[in-house]
């Protein structure tokens, strides 16, 4: 075995009784970086020095008996958090050249726990996309294939890169960001497990805003119990971010090991949406039958307002955004264009800063917020979303988690769902929900496609109950064993 | 709710994002197709409905009034694609 090819849980492990050290881990991610990336695009920037450093420092804590629970593993860190003087783009021109003087919370805490950060990964332009098709800095490809064609496919998105990287064993896990299904659909496409926490849990503190009432960091690993160490490590409170939750965080890793005996799980009718490929809905009931092997009761809830949730979030998600992004002005930071004056100042350097996507979301969000239309759009908006909100704890007093599919479809080729914004907003539709409710949501590789595509199974769980979330998680991987890798693989195996 | 070739420019000036002629038309479409898509929502009742403006279901937290951070001039500069001193610069404003 590799060590590319080692879960976080075993690298800890084995460096721990110095089997190898946490230089020569790094060293063979950093080779499978420099073999890999020039073909993935995973990563945006790539700090092998302050890796080499970072891994240096790891390997003295360990020799001293004083390991935390990330010494020496090697992540990759979404291109959104602010990384002291280590350039952070979030996949924009207008931040092309930005050094943030700070870190962020979570990459600070991950930074605490001896963890070694390899570079920053791709995304999709400001994380607005399902792609990685938005980004500036060009797209990520999916290191896996359809079965006898060599299609270059989209990793999902926003976190493309992060996913791509952890699929092709060229980093052990990954920071990500979820705002409508950023985490989850990525890992699904990729055949990895990852998690959006319940809004709160990880701060947002440093990460670059997109639509702050739904933005959450989250963890990508190759499994659950990998993700269950590194959200411990990412989640906890901070004053830095207002809403933040002060509540302890728990063992997620011991969570893992709970099983669902006696537990109760909710099928949500409305999600058997019309034109579900046969065979997401049979991987579905697949799911369901582990589950009940397990022990747990199957259960039929309603959420009723599911049918609106992506449209509520494609005025909720615009208009935070417009907002939001009103600070890349050309004076502080970031991009600055020629001009006469100040206001052409603004509109030239945010028309070659902005790249097409993110224009229209900021049309978009500026319209519904204009004099005349709030009503009509944001506030309605907001009431849909209280009663998306209701639906889950209505649902939620009968069931202690709901199966879903995560995405309505495997990984689609670069260049597919392009022409039409609707088609591509589409692949949200089962991990919206979960979002504008703010409750925590994980995607498990389930099987393949029958074109050898991995298919991910959502679960999603009450608020502030990830444990809940990682037990029934860790019941599917096990009986999913899904085993399968990518083409494109470091060492260059399968 | 269909949007006008003078809406669209009146929303980009608003956004404070120069759109050339050319690009009117195509934003137009690509504009109306998403709020065609987002009119679903006016089916749903929401009379009595009370708003929900947040992610978490908890009270935003207050915190002392006091200046807890500064003098950090040159971090904060320290990106400026412009600058004097201790100040960032813009095209003249004032004659």
């Amino acid at each position: 075995m590799m060590l590319t090819d080692l879960t976080i849980a075993a690298a800890r492990d084995g460096l721990r009784a110095k089997k190898f050290s946490a230089a020569e881990l790094t060293q063979a991610h950093l080779d499978a970086v420099a073999a890999l990336n020039p073909r993935l695009n995973a990563f945006i920037t790539v700090a092998p020095e302050l890796a080499a450093q970072q891994a240096a420092a790891a390997d003295a804590a360990l020799a001293t008996g004083n390991a935390a629970p990330l010494t020496g593993i090697p992540l990759a860190i979404k291109d959104l958090f602010c990384t002291e003087n280590m350039r952070t783009t979030a996949g924009s021109k207008i931040l092309e050249s930005f050094v943030p003087p700070y870190e962020s919370t979570v990459t600070a805490n991950l930074l605490r726990d001896g963890a070694v950060f390899l570079g920053k990964a791709n995304l999709d332009e400001f994380a607005m996309g399902s792609s990685n098709m938005t980004s500036a800095f060009g797209p990520v490809e999916n290191p896996w294939k359809r079965r006898d064609s060599d299609a270059a496919l989209v990793p999902g998105g926003s976190s493309g890169g992060s996913a791509a990287a952890v699929a092709a064993r060229i980093a052990m896990g990954a920071t990500g960001t979820d705002t409508g299904g950023s985490i989850r659909q990525p890992a699904a496409f990729c055949g990895l497990a990852g998690i959006k926490p319940t809004y709160g849990r990880c701060s947002r503190w440093g990460v670059v805003a997109f639509a702050s009432s739904l933005d959450q960091p989250g963890p990508f690993a190759r499994t659950v119990q990998d993700c269950a160490i590194l959200l411990g490590s990412m989640a906890g409170f901070d004053a830095m971010d207002s809403t933040s939750v002060n509540l302890p965080v728990p063992d997620y890793e011991a969570a893992c090991r709970r099983g669902v005996a006696g537990m109760r799980i909710g099928v949500p009718r409305e999600y058997r949406a019309d034109g579900m490929p046969a065979e997401i809905d049979a991987l579905w009931r697949t799911g369901l039958d582990w589950l009940r092997e397990a022990g747990a009761e199957i259960v039929d809830v309603s959420l009723p307002h599911t049918k609106y949730g992506l449209a509520t979030y494609y005025i909720v998600a615009p208009a935070e955004a417009s907002s939001n992004l009103a600070r890349y002005d050309g004076v502080r930071f970031g991009l600055r264009e020629p001009s006469h004056d100040l206001t052409d100042l603004y509109e030239r350097t945010r028309a070659a800063g902005f790249g097409a996507e993110v224009k229209r979301r900021i049309l978009i969000g500026t319209y519904v917020l204009s004099a005349g239309y709030y009503d009509a759009y944001y506030l309605r908006a907001q009431k849909v979303r209280a009663l998306i909100l209701k639906d889950f704890t209505d649902a939620f007093t009968g069931v202690d988690a709901l199966l879903t599919p995560t995405a309505p479809s495997a990984a689609f080729a670069q260049g597919e769902k392009m022409d039409d914004p609707v088609a591509m907003y589409l692949n949200d539709i089962f991990t919206v929900p979960a979002s504008m409710a703010g409750v925590p949501a994980m995607s498990v590789p389930a099987g393949l496609s029958a074109q050898g595509l991995p298919l991910g199974l959502q679960i999603i769980g009450r608020p502030y109950d990830e444990e809940t979330v990682f037990a029934v998680s860790q019941v599917i991987e096990t009986a999913a064993a899904f085993s399968a890798t990518p083409a494109v693989i470091a060492g260059g195996r399968a | 709710m269909s949007l006008d070739t003078t809406t669209v420019r009146r929303i980009a000036k608003l956004a404070r994002i120069r759109v050339e002629e050319g690009e009117v038309a195509r934003l137009q479409t690509e504009l109306n197709g998403i709020l065609g898509w987002i009119e679903l929502l006016s089916e749903v009742d929401v009379e009595g409905v009370q708003p929900l403006t947040g992610g978490a279901q908890i009270a935003l937290r207050l915190r002392e009034d006091a200046v807890t951070d500064g003098n950090i001039a040159e971090r904060v500069l320290a990106n400026a694609p412009d600058r004097v001193g201790e100040f960032f610069t813009v095209p003249k404003v004032v004659e």
